[in-house]
């Protein structure tokens, strides 16, 4: 009797251990970031973009990787979104086996019991598990195959292969939190699919489209080896599609492997930036999923 | 989307009643929901909601289509890029050699794949037993107001970019292996190959195992949660009412029933932690060599493909030699996804 309460008392403890292990590493994570980088952070390291020696401790700012990441991000997060969306409506709405659909009436063996969006679903899993790393290869491939350079367009590529699987698994959750009566309602009164998914679906769920595509921009914005290939780096501003990028995650990387302690203390400060904006969007999407609920029918 | 709800459509009575050659018509044998409906061709048709409802259906096929064939297509891509140092080199000499000579040609991929191999090991050691803790914690014993608070925490872990975690890496834990780690366990258990550390520099596969934990932790927390909540509840209560407590009820009946699901769950973290490029390679050193010591350090293939990425086109083989390594990542990762999120559907939709 003793021995089980003790036990019970002993993992009860490393339970409580473990969660404040976890809590305690984010913390300690963020407080890391925050005590080394804030008081290397100043005006001019926001809007200037790195002047002459920026790399061996001369004047400039990192508004080229803030600039930069941001158009990388927003173009991929736009790019994936006209590609996740559709796959989204064919999970919930399209692919349901109904009449008058043209079903053939031939192939009644592996084709017709497979379960499409399984398999679309699990492809979308597996596209999640792959390394961000070996998105970039394939940006570089296709770019070369393309004829790129690394450039915008490239690190876009790469970064919207990456975006897709965690926009798609969004918006599936998202469109099957509508309620069936809804959407039955509305086929009901002779809409098409198109029509349903368009006007009454798209209404409801947009807190979640907007939830997905803020956190696949949270990613994509983060993500430093799918556009290490990709991208490339430069001092500039992006001013087109076809010239290099800079990106936050690759400024804090290459300035924080510089042996000047000074230009080490601007990696922080990048890295700071970097966190910030994921900590403000991760809580944007949170508040503008609450907010526009209240178009959603409930 | 700008669409109107006042449609210029006609509606589809008054279409086939008016032109009767609007109608459908069944062709094929069957009932009416099994035959091909034809309908002849006309620009009020092709222009009308049925056309582009069949169209946006057509779309939206292939586009799923094609995320599905986008995982094999990543491998083909891969593997013919990496097609001239495969058929020239055999394998066994590329995955069993530790010499790695680009200039010369000689690729052994041999230490890269046991530094990945360490520090991913180190890694799920040290990150499974408190996540798997942690989980059972949460969806045993915490209240749902504690769960509803611990699911912003572990999302917000998980949302951390992995540069960040090398900074934290970087400024945190390779002094800590340095400064105490390191000393500390070479004095006590210093006769121990494993244990050795002579002069650490804190770069290591140990700071990089417990960065890749950290990094691991939401993703087991997460999924194990929910493969732990989708065992019935009846189990549970009734162990309680044969008298068991709490914690014995979860060590033999809820994990010995959510083994298979907690299994993959591990593996998923596995996975991650296998591809996991950048956080790595900012605290492991990237020394080609096969570490012998906790405190060695080491080079895995994400950071090999990371740091020889702008060289690599100028000497020949070596790009083929990085896709290579790349491709078998992704080989690794593909498996082993796949086979955990098989089990994972399986054992969360039957439940």
């Amino acid at each position: 009797m003793n021995r089980r309460r003790l036990e019970e008392k002993l993992f009860v403890g490393l339970m409580m251990a473990s969660a404040l292990l976890v809590l305690g590493s984010l913390a300690l994570i963020l407080g890391t970031v925050v005590w080394r980088g804030l008081p290397a952070l100043n005006l001019a390291m926001l809007t200037q973009t790195p002047q002459g020696g920026y790399y061996l401790g001369g004047e400039g700012g990192i508004l080229n990787a803030i600039i930069g990441s941001l158009c990388l991000a927003g173009g991929a997060t736009m790019a994936a979104l006209i590609v996740s969306l559709p796959i989204a409506f064919y999970l919930r709405v399209y692919s349901r086996s109904s009449p008058p659909q043209s079903v053939r009436s031939k192939g009644t063996g592996l084709l017709r019991r497979v379960d499409h969006r399984e398999v679309v679903r699990l492809a979308l899993d597996v596209l999640w598990g792959i390394p961000s790393i070996v998105y970039g290869a394939v940006g570089f491939i296709v770019m070369l195959w393309l004829g790129l350079r690394a450039s915008l367009l490239g690190g876009i590529i790469a970064l919207a292969l990456l975006e897709l699987p965690i926009m798609v698994r969004g918006m599936d959750e998202a469109i099957a939190m509508v309620p069936a009566e809804l959407k039955e309602a509305s086929f009901a009164l002779g809409a098409t699919r198109l029509e349903t998914s368009l006007r009454v679906i798209l209404r409801q769920t947009l807190p979640g489209l907007v939830t997905a595509m803020l956190l696949a921009f949270g990613r994509g914005i983060g993500d430093a080896a799918s556009v290490l290939f990709t991208a490339g780096y430069t001092d500039r501003l992006p001013d087109s599609l076809l010239s290099p990028v800079a990106s936050l995650p690759l400024a804090v990387f290459f300035q924080l492997a510089t042996p000047f302690p000074n230009v080490q203390q601007r990696a922080y400060a990048a890295a700071l930036v970097l966190t910030a904006i994921v900590l403000l969007l991760s809580l944007t999407s949170r508040y503008l999923a609450s907010r526009l609920a209240r178009y959603a029918v409930s | 989307m700008q669409t109107t709800f006042g449609s210029t459509d006609k509606p589809s009575t008054q279409q086939s009643a008016q032109a009767g050659s609007l109608a459908p018509v069944a062709r094929g044998g069957g009932r009416l929901w099994e035959q091909r409906l034809r309908v002849p061709f006309s620009w009020r048709w092709v222009l009308g909601r049925r056309a582009r409802d069949l169209m946006a259906q057509r779309c939206v096929g292939l586009l799923a289509l094609a995320a599905t064939l986008l995982a094999p297509f990543i491998c083909l891509a891969l593997l013919v890029r990496s097609w001239p140092i495969l058929s020239a080199r055999p394998l066994g000499e590329l995955i069993f050699s530790t010499t790695w000579r680009p200039q010369q040609q000689v690729f052994g991929f041999l230490p890269f794949i046991m530094g990945t191999i360490w520090v991913t090991g180190i890694a799920m050691i040290i990150a499974v037993p408190p996540s798997l803790l942690t989980a059972i914690y949460l969806a045993e014993y915490a209240s749902p107001r504690i769960r509803s608070w611990s699911k912003p925490f572990v999302d917000l872990l998980a949302g951390i970019p992995s540069v960040i975690y090398g900074i934290w890496g970087v400024l945190a834990i390779v002094p800590l292996v340095q400064h105490v780690l390191a000393p500390a366990l070479n004095r006590s258990l210093g006769f121990l190959p494993l244990f050795r550390a002579t002069n650490s520099t804190g770069y290591s596969v140990l700071a990089g195992g417990i960065v890749l934990a950290v990094m691991v932790f939401p993703i087991i927390i997460s999924l194990a949660e929910e493969v732990m909540t989708a065992v019935p509840q009846g189990l549970r209560e009734a162990s309680l009412a044969l008298g068991a407590t709490r914690w014995q009820t979860v060590k033999h009946v809820v994990m010995r029933r959510a083994l298979p699901g907690i299994t993959a769950v591990v593996i998923l973290g596995f996975s991650r932690a296998f591809g996991e490029t950048i956080a790595v390679l900012m605290v492991v050193g990237n020394l080609s060599q096969t570490p012998k010591s906790l405190f060695d350090a080491a080079y895995p293939l994400t950071a090999l493909i990371a740091n020889n990425y702008g060289e690599m086109m100028s000497i020949p083989l070596y790009d083929a030699a990085l896709m290579a390594a790349a491709l078998v990542l992704l080989l690794v990762v593909l498996v082993f996804n796949v086979a955990s999120r098989l089990v994972l559907k399986r054992w969360l939709q039957a439940r």
